[in-house]
């Protein structure tokens, strides 16, 4: 637990200061929503219609451009060895590093995610749900990622490899994520389960990816 | 269970038994083949609705069926390959992915042709063929990854990772697209607590047509593996005969 929380302090200080993750993030979904806005077109009702599922898209475009820092740096310089050679519980440290991406990747797009809804025209009642439901399958998101991050951590065209890995996995979470969104602003009873269905996600990935992506990193480091 | 595990762990004795399943299992897949589409094309009768399209069935569903055997077979044989250290598993699953593959392809692409006539559309968003092509793009990282590691025995230890993570989704998945969109697709017409709603004249090809394909799957993965097993035997060749070499000279 300890070394979790020292993994988690480190990495947000390193997102922090090295010019890191929380700024690339954000920047990265505030272009994607541009880029979509000048494809769709500038009709604000068309805008509105799309608003939910173009966030959530260009959330989950964000969060898998962003899945090279979960280990790469690490495996690099090496600190990624010494993870594995002093920690008992490498699941544990997994699961902090994928915490540690979240809070510095899925969180400021939680943040964010509304304010650019605003660009695309989403209803005043649509931005607590886009941002709850984000908020909730973010966690699924970058744990599935790091899962992918660990498979692929040694690895020639990772990146590559990473987005085709992540994208079949990441499905259900779109599908309920956007749901949810879509939901919870029309204000239907289909917002409560599409929610507590993403919050399931989430979980069972936080079971999944953290025992995986620890087997996944021994092999790749043997 | 360990003990019969271990007996066909030896490479040697797979290659016996393949070289005598092979000739068999491909004149199994002709004949059937044969048979299959003989029921399919002449002998059964069109759809009253859709008429001689309904043909398209006999190869399509069949395709998708081995679409989910192919990769329930990965499945097993990934986790017999990760917790046994079994060889001949690990082989399995690899030579299974790309037929798998194929057939997953095959099932698009034949249900696109018998979407066109019959839901008049050559692609529709529906759960089933969702699903469908992500469990395609599920296969294509299970290979991916085969092909990103030049290791053997950790590519099988990764990919068999890959593989069982992907088969834990596959209900996710299913799951989620369900409840995305109501579909086009029929509901279950061939296993049913009542009975096949389908007339024995259509069931008898389609039945053939999946032996056929099972058929067809049994002959090219043992192929494959025995291809698989020659290619890493000579790798260890080459190498021995490099290391003497060297020896000699060191000498």
């Amino acid at each position: 637990m300890r070394v979790a929380r020292a993994i988690v302090a480190r990495d947000l200080t390193l997102a922090v200061r090295a010019g890191g993750g929380t700024f690339q993030a954000v920047l990265f979904l505030s272009l994607a929503v541009i880029i979509y806005a000048l494809a769709v077109g500038p009709d604000v009702g068309t805008l509105s219609l799309v608003a939910a599922p173009v966030l959530w898209a260009s959330a989950l475009l964000a969060t898998i451009v962003s899945l090279d820092r979960v280990f790469q740096a690490d495996f690099e310089d090496g600190s990624l060895d010494v993870l594995v050679e002093t920690s008992d519980t490498l699941s544990l440290s997994v699961l902090a590093k994928a915490v540690s991406h979240w809070l510095s990747t899925g969180l400021p797009l939680v943040i964010a995610a509304p304010i650019l809804g605003i660009l695309l025209g989403l209803e005043p009642e649509g931005y607590l749900p886009v941002a709850a439901s984000l908020a909730v399958g973010t966690p699924g998101l970058s744990l599935i990622g790091a899962l992918a991050a660990a498979i692929t951590v040694s690895l020639r065209r990772a990146s590559i490899l990473v987005t085709l890995l992540t994208a079949p996995l990441y499905a259900p979470v779109i599908i309920f994520g956007v749901g949810a969104a879509k939901a919870g602003a029309a204000g239907e009873a289909l917002y409560a389960p599409s929610m507590l269905i993403l919050a399931a996600i989430s979980l069972f990935a936080a079971i999944v990816a953290p025992l995986a992506g620890a087997a996944a990193i021994r092999l790749n480091l043997d | 269970m360990a003990a019969a595990i271990y007996e066909f762990a030896n490479p040697q004795r797979f290659e016996t038994v393949a070289q005598r399943v092979i000739p068999f299992a491909a004149a199994s897949a002709v004949i059937l083949l044969g048979f299959g589409l003989y029921f399919a094309l002449i002998a059964s009768p069109a759809d009253y609705q859709q008429g001689d399209s309904v043909r398209i069935m006999y190869v399509h569903v069949p395709a998708a069926w081995m679409a989910m055997m192919c990769y329930s077979i990965m499945a097993m044989s990934s986790i017999t390959g990760f917790i046994w250290k079994h060889p001949i598993a690990d082989v399995a699953a690899k030579s299974t992915a790309p037929i798998g593959a194929v057939f997953t392809f095959l099932a698009l692409v034949t249900g696109s042709l018998w979407g066109k006539p019959t839901w008049g559309a050559w692609w529709a968003w529906d759960p089933r063929l969702t699903s469908v092509l992500i469990l395609f793009f599920l296969y294509l990282g299970y290979i991916a990854i085969w092909e990103a590691i030049d290791d053997k025995s950790r590519a099988a230890r990764i990919a068999a990772i890959v593989c069982v993570v992907g088969f834990i989704n596959v209900p996710i998945i299913k799951f989620s697209v369900d409840w995305w969109k109501r579909g086009l697709h029929q509901p279950a017409s061939v296993l049913r607590a009542d009975g096949p709603s389908i007339h024995s004249t259509m069931l008898t090809p389609l039945f053939l047509m999946a032996l056929a394909y099972m058929a067809i799957y049994a002959c090219l993965v043992l192929i494959s593996m025995r291809n698989e097993f020659a290619e890493r035997r000579l790798a260890r060749l080459e190498r021995g005969r490099e290391e003497p070499v060297s020896t000699v000279r060191a000498a």
